[in-house]
């Protein structure tokens, strides 16, 4: 497994011109495969627009302690992008107004942010209705410094949503490293013991799957089934929902399918899942995206691609709810990973 | 023409064998589907049963197919590959008993 991000490899798929090339050439180009934004004309979809704003996503930063295969971050340890405390208050002064129920924070490892735990103490005051952490669960086990954020996560009633790949050791080390798979063991039980995951407890821990090669994922409630089992029977671990995630064609995961000469059959693989009950709910029609530099985007996959909104207002500095719901989301066929089977977001299923 | 028997980008054509015959072809894939759902067994029993067959009957369509379908349900190399081993096993289980009628003929010919 690499340990570098692409961007410290200087690998070409780390610009986003090259991505967006990729994806809008090749199979799309020469007609075989039809563009996301046909597909979607037919339904009378195009453009897509915003319904309600409901989540607010930030992304405090590209650095990790992970560097996962499959990552659309291009996250790292060698990545530098982290949010500063001026941006972290331009944000705090947006989650005090907005109407949006849902303010996720995502990263790289969030907790990694030297002011991770400053910002969620102040944003937990602003009294939104649920309010994630995207943990990426190892950081729990990864220094000493960060052993007691189950407690932490709990005294700011944080939701918990962390990623496993699969229920065995062998999958998950495959996907995300060596090691990986024990340390998750280990930060879910220690969640387990604080009450999060635990049948009626309002500490919620949800776990994202996505899969670890060039496939989509199964039925998220089968999927869900089997977790449930496995992590109980094997581990005693407990936990609320699943949520499958499909792997977009961007960055990293871009790189491996080329690589590993999987891209064109992924590419129709998505398009021949594609579910047109899925689009109206895909995840930029209720979100806005803001990055570790306060920009605006439609999701998290445009932001790593560096497709800003399409708006007057760009910066989180000039945010306004009204101007930004009445924009345009810019899509490519990146999107199809939202639309194929049963709808891919960041919370899961969507149709 | 492909210069080979098997080409993988057929697999993603198999639709079009209805086009030559609509009814027929409708009829076998609104069937197929059916098969696969959970029912008595769960799709992720049925996906373990295909993937026995398909190497039984020695289709690399299906084997492509149903190895991504056990990857989708999360299913492991080792169950797959107990699957495998428990299509070849009955496959050569069905030669082997054979060797029964081997034995009859062999003693009824014999003095
Ligand atoms: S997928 Fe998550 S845990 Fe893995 S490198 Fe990316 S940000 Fe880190
Ligand atoms: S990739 Fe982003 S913009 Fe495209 S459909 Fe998904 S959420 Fe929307």
């Amino acid at each position: 497994m690499a340990t570098k991000s692409l961007k410290a490899q200087q690998n070409e798929l780390a610009t986003s011109n090259k991505q967006l090339e990729i994806l809008n050439g090749g199979l799309f180009a020469n007609g075989e495969l039809p563009y996301f934004k046909d597909k979607i004309a037919e339904i009378g979809h195009f453009p897509l627009r915003p319904t309600r704003l409901e989540i607010l996503q930030i992304n405090v930063g590209y650095m990790c302690n992970q560097v996962c295969a499959h990552c659309h971050v291009d996250a790292g340890p060698d990545r530098k992008e982290i949010m500063t405390k001026e941006t972290m208050m331009q944000c705090l002064e947006v989650i005090k107004n907005t109407k949006a129920h849902t303010l996720d924070l995502t990263g790289g490892a969030p907790e990694m942010n030297p002011n991770f735990r400053w910002f969620v103490e102040e944003a937990s005051k602003a009294g939104i209705k649920d309010f994630i952490v995207r943990s990426n669960l190892t950081i729990i086990r990864a220094n000493k410094k960060y052993y007691d954020l189950p407690g932490f996560f709990k005294k700011h009633n944080v939701h918990v949503i962390s990623s496993m790949p699969h229920y065995t050791k062998g999958k998950t080390d495959k996907q995300r490293g060596d090691g990986v798979f024990d340390k998750s063991i280990k930060a879910l039980q220690e969640l387990n013991a604080v009450g999060y995951g635990m049948p009626n407890s309002n500490l919620k821990l949800d776990l994202v799957y996505n899969p670890s090669g060039a496939y989509l994922p199964g039925d998220q409630g089968a999927m869900e089934r089997d977790f449930k089992k496995r992590l109980k029977e094997d581990f005693n671990i407990q936990f609320h929902n699943l949520f499958a995630i499909t792997n977009l064609p961007i960055a990293r995961f871009l790189d491996y399918l080329i690589a590993s000469e999987n891209y064109e059959d992924y590419m129709y693989a998505l398009v021949e899942a594609y579910n047109s009950s899925a689009v109206a709910n895909v995840m930029c029609t209720n979100t806005i995206s803001v990055s570790w530099d306060g920009w605006l985007y439609d999701c998290d996959f445009n932001q790593m691609l560096d497709l800003k909104v399409a708006s007057k207002v760009k910066h989180i500095k000039d945010y306004n709810e009204d101007v930004l719901t009445d924009r345009n989301i810019i899509i490519s066929q990146h999107c199809y990973g939202c639309t194929a089977g049963a709808g891919s977001s960041c919370q899961g299923s969507v149709a | 023409m492909a210069n080979s028997y098997y080409d993988p980008a057929d697999l993603r054509k198999f639709g079009k064998i209805t086009e030559w015959s609509e009814e027929l072809g409708e009829k076998f894939f609104d069937y197929y589907g059916k098969v696969f759902e959970e029912g008595a067994l769960t799709a992720r029993e049925k996906s373990l049963i295909a993937l026995a067959v398909a190497h039984v009957i020695k289709c690399p369509y299906c084997i492509d197919s149903y190895t991504k379908d056990g990857l989708q349900r999360g299913i492991t190399k080792e169950e797959m590959m107990e699957a495998v081993h428990a299509g070849a096993a009955i496959e050569s289980g069905a030669t082997l008993v054979h060797g029964v009628q081997m034995m009859n003929k062999y003693n009824k010919l014999s003095m």
